[in-house]
């Protein structure tokens, strides 16, 4: 499973309103450039230096791309990413703090001990 | 030598700024009572007449990152830009700009790692909402430099508890030993139950009024040891997935002393969170301010 990956995602597209605009329109489109092009990119580094090793897993594209926040985390990604992301995407359609309200209602069925977060 | 002008400790709400900032049928209901409770707060760094504040905050992966996270680092930089494209997008934070002051962060730095504090630095940092949200609560003029220190809350493994106390202690004594004439604030903020992207955020109340009664009392009470003795890692998964941050505020109970009541103690309970605020006035520090 690649927990870091994930949130290196989520991480990377969060803070460019670019991406962000890019994801909420074409998911498929956005993880697939993301992961040829980022997944590699090492963050303080010159472009030439790049990892060779990181991948998502079949499964971890899939729920890239369905945008499954509850998926996300079931697999340990760290809430506040997905929370602070989804928020930039999917407030706009929505009244003051609902979208927050129905996040938070569609993981009722997560009991402690949470899924771990840990990289 | 320096003198400890006051130390505080509080939450840090990003909604504040706006919802202080709101007029008419934008401003919500609770924003009146806040804002006073804020103002009442802020006054207690006025009067202690700081020349320099010590912020300490963690960074919520902003520049920080996994592929290289320090758990506890001292920005040593001359200017600090604050808060970031993210923050003004969710929260309606404004773009400002402090000063450092280095000499501190120097002898923060240098006095950190002799007492065996193998602290991190930064020649660069760009700060955001943990330490930009009481600069507008506490010093709206952000007029005063400051010197930063992250911890991590955020990112696991984190350090134990006992290490925030021991850090908070640690820079106590350090700003004590600095040689300057200066009047410090020592200032930090954490949360108290709080959670974000799980199935308890945003409800009425914070997720656990029950940590956050007790967590007031150990705070205000400076009770350390009874802290301690009921918080580890583990135990602060129960009331909420983002209550690690609550080892902001042990770091602060660290600063102000094992059983030093604070001077000032406020709360409100918001929607989503309890706030919470504490000053403590080391003794003798407001009457020196009138020499």
């Amino acid at each position: 499973m690649s927990r870091y990956l994930l949130d290196k995602f989520l991480y990377t597209v969060d803070r460019d309103p670019e991406l962000v605009e890019r994801y909420r329109d074409d998911p498929a489109g956005t993880v697939a450039w993301w992961e040829s092009e980022m997944a590699n990119s090492i963050l303080n580094c010159h472009g030439l230096e790049k990892s060779t090793w990181l991948a998502f897993t079949d499964h971890e594209r899939d729920v890239l791309v369905r945008q499954d926040h509850i998926a996300l985390f079931e697999l340990g990604a760290h809430p506040f990413l997905t929370l602070t992301l989804f928020i930039a995407m999917f407030e706009r359609d929505h009244g003051p703090l609902e979208y927050q309200i129905a996040f938070g209602q569609r993981l009722q069925h997560f009991d402690l001990p949470y899924p771990d977060i840990a990289t | 030598m320096a003198t400890v002008a006051a130390v505080i400790a509080s939450t840090h709400h990003p909604f504040y700024y706006r919802a202080s900032t709101s007029t008419g049928a934008e401003r919500p209901p609770f924003a009146d009572e806040w804002q006073a409770k804020i103002e009442a707060f802020r006054e207690t760094l006025t009067r202690a007449e700081p020349d320099v504040l010590v912020m300490v905050g963690s960074d919520h992966f902003h520049q920080l990152w996994l592929d290289n996270m320090p758990q506890f680092l001292v920005g040593k930089a001359p200017h600090y830009d604050a808060n970031w494209y993210n923050e003004e997008r969710e929260f309606g934070l404004p773009r400002f700009r402090l000063d450092g002051d280095e000499e501190l962060s120097q002898h923060i730095l240098r006095g950190g790692l002799d007492r065996d504090f193998d602290l991190a630095f930064s020649n660069e940092l760009r700060i955001d909402h943990s330490i930009t949200c009481p600069i507008i609560t506490l010093r709206p003029d952000a007029d005063l430099p400051i010197v930063p220190v992250y911890t991590n809350i955020f990112a696991p493994p984190l350090p134990q508890p006992k290490r925030f106390v021991q850090l908070g202690k640690a820079i106590r004594e350090m700003v004590e030993s600095w040689e300057s004439d200066k009047r410090v604030a020592i200032i930090g903020t954490g949360h108290l139950s709080l959670e974000l992207g799980g199935p308890r955020q945003f409800g009425e109340h914070g997720p656990d009024p029950e940590f956050d009664r007790k967590a007031v009392e150990w705070i205000a009470n400076g009770d350390i040891e009874g802290c301690c003795g009921e918080v580890t890692l583990d135990s602060l998964h129960l009331p909420g997935n983002a209550t690690h941050g609550f080892m902001d505020f042990m770091l602060m109970m660290g600063v102000a002393g094992e059983g030093v009541k604070a001077d000032h103690v406020d709360s409100l309970d918001l929607f989503h969170t309890m706030e919470a605020y504490f000053t403590w006035y080391p003794e003798g520090a407001l009457e020196m301010r009138l020499r």
